[in-house]
């Protein structure tokens, strides 16, 4: 995903001039095309995200369209009222990048855990939080978000995360894609578990149970349609997210379905309990100490369905 | 803007104070003394310095203004209402319920105001941002910026003090406006800054020291920036939280207290004016 959102910035900036990159000392391996050949637009920050962010907001404000960009926690939470005050009260052009989202930096610790991003993210006034599902989706959201004028957030996995989508898809801000059509049940995963997501849908199909699988890659503004349209057609929804259970996709979809007056549909978000690990691990190794995992994924599913008194007489269970 | 003369700039600065001693009164809100202390700086900026034109507050080629001490936003608005941004009866409704003229500076439906502070720290960063835009565009613009001594503790602040020289933002102006006195204390004893033109210098900053309410300096410093090619400009104006007032000069209190109806009165007859 990473190499897909600066090569896809690097042909943006080709052709608009007022696309600024600024980076927090972090970029290594990543940003040097972009440096090199756009040097009066690509900034180093240094180790300072509270500067690098309002001074984000004061280029923005004198008309360019800003990218910041680093790792984990430190574009978002290490300069947060920047991005509340500065960013999001101004509706300044400014697009925050954070590599790492979820579990991505495994073994590097907690603190390198982007996991309450989203929630914290999604709270503020006028800001857009996507976190596109494979690299076909970072390619088109980091082109959408220029397109958006005001502020946004971009979460992204790491580099080398499987190509999903095949074909073209029609990729738009805040509408889910839909990678399957199914009727039994509804998985809307958000971000880089769409992958994992993908293959527990296709093992609980070869059990029989038609699966419905949306990609959400724009927490906010949450496709609610989307969501009401499978509360409605299918019997249960599950999200799916590297992160917190709390605030996330999981709070979107839930308040959605909370106020919808649906009482019909069975929910369950699958994520992280709001708990900090101290067990070292990659990332694959910590995602399936919290069942997010492909297997987890299935399994969280099929226990859930089992324990559901509605879904007991169902001829797939 | 028309340029004003010596004593055209006190009948500003004078009319500021009067603005902000009404308005505080009226809205039984804090920080009147922040806003004295600066009345003078205001003056003379919007009176002769900045390339401003209240007709058209989007001019591309303006020069900007970022109070990144928001709290000291009476003072501001009074001045941007009386160099003609906005009716300076609606300074009347500052604080009041339905308003938009909040008790910490914003831009929302405010005209002139270019930026919305009111968290300390800020400030500085926005002006490099904006800086830096006109260095990428060629622009003759400068961006001003007024910061209080307590913002100084802030380390978003020296963040913003190791940038601009980095990147050669000679056309960036911070002002700190040395009262001395922070929101519980005086400056030295909460967080000692001294030697506080030292520590910018030390980060690469040109830096002038001036007596905050002298007018002729204060043109002639904001008159000279930058100081020296290549450099942002910092000018540390010494001044006196509620100056003008005797009674509320050099006073803590007056960080959060308001003048009542007597107090009021006595105020204005010291500026030589009736209610």
């Amino acid at each position: 995903m990473r190499t897909a959102f600066i090569k896809t910035l690097f042909d943006l900036a080709k052709q608009d001039e007022k696309i600024n990159l600024i980076v927090g000392d972090l970029g290594y391996s990543v940003v040097e095309p972009f440096q090199k050949e756009f040097p009066s637009r690509f900034i180093n920050a240094g180790v300072a995200e509270q500067n690098m962010t309002g001074m984000a907001a004061g280029l923005a404000l004198s008309g360019k369209i800003v990218f910041t960009y680093s790792i984990a926690n430190f574009p978002t939470l290490r300069c947060l009222e920047q991005i509340r005050n500065d960013i999001c009260y101004h509706k300044a052009n400014v697009k925050i990048v954070a590599v790492g989202g979820g579990f991505a930096y495994g073994a590097l610790g907690m603190t390198h855990h982007a996991t309450e991003d989203l929630a914290i993210m999604r709270s503020l006034p006028n800001m857009l939080v996507v976190a596109p599902g494979d690299p076909v989706e970072a390619k088109l959201a980091t082109q959408a978000i220029v397109e958006h004028e005001g502020p946004c957030y971009l979460r992204l996995g790491k580099a080398g995360e499987p190509k999903i989508h095949q074909d073209k898809i029609n990729f738009k801000l805040g509408k889910a894609l839909e990678l399957k059509y199914g009727t039994d049940i509804t998985l809307i995963s958000t971000g880089g578990m769409l992958f994992n997501t993908l293959k527990a849908a296709e093992k609980l199909e070869e059990q029989g149970i038609s699966v419905r699988l949306l990609s959400m890659h724009t927490v906010k503004p949450l496709d609610t349609e989307a969501v009401l349209k499978a509360a409605v057609e299918t019997s249960a929804i599950f999200t799916i997210e590297e992160h917190s259970i709390i605030g996330g996709l999981g709070g979107a979809v839930s308040e959605t379905l909370a106020e919808s007056g649906n009482s019909q549909v069975y929910f369950k978000r699958l994520g992280i309990p709001s708990t900090f690990i101290s067990q070292v691990g990659n990332q694959e190794y910590l995602r399936n100490l919290f069942s997010l995992s492909a297997e987890g994924i299935l399994n969280s599913v099929e226990t859930t369905l089992k324990k559901t008194e509605s879904w007991s007489s169902k001829k797939f269970i | 803007m028309p340029e004003l003369d010596a004593e055209q700039l006190k009948i500003l600065a004078t009319k500021i104070r009067a603005q902000v001693l009404k308005m505080t009164h009226r809205a039984k809100s804090s920080h009147v003394g922040s806003s004295l202390s600066i009345a003078d700086l205001l003056a003379v900026l919007y009176g002769s310095i900045l390339k401003i034109n209240p007709k058209n507050q989007n001019w591309e080629e303006r020069d900007r203004l970022v109070l990144s001490k928001g709290h000291a936003c009476a003072g501001l608005y009074a001045v941007l209402a009386e160099v003609g941004y906005f009716p300076p009866e609606n300074l009347e409704t500052y604080y009041q319920n339905g308003s938009y003229l909040a008790g910490h500076i914003t831009h929302t439906a405010v005209p002139g105001v270019e930026v919305s502070t009111g968290s300390l720290g800020h400030g500085l960063s926005i002006a490099c941002g904006m800086a830096l835009a006109g260095k990428q565009d060629a622009k003759n613009y400068r961006v001003f910026t007024i910061l209080s001594d307590g913002e100084c503790d802030e380390g978003s602040i020296w963040e913003a003090v190791l940038f601009a020289p980095h990147h050669h933002l000679d056309n960036l102006v911070a002002i700190v406006d040395y009262n001395k006195i922070q929101s519980i204390g005086r400056v030295e004893e909460v967080l000692n800054l001294e030697p506080l033109a030292d520590k910018w210098k030390a980060f690469g900053w040109s830096v002038v020291e001036i007596d905050g309410h002298n007018f002729e300096e204060i043109q002639k410093t904001l008159g000279q920036v930058p100081f020296k090619s290549g450099k942002p400009s910092c000018i540390i104006a010494h001044t006196i939280k509620g100056k003008g007032i005797s009674f509320m000069e050099d006073k803590l209190a007056w960080h959060y207290q308001q003048p009542d109806a007597e107090q009021l009165k006595l105020a204005l007859s010291e500026l030589g004016l009736r209610e």
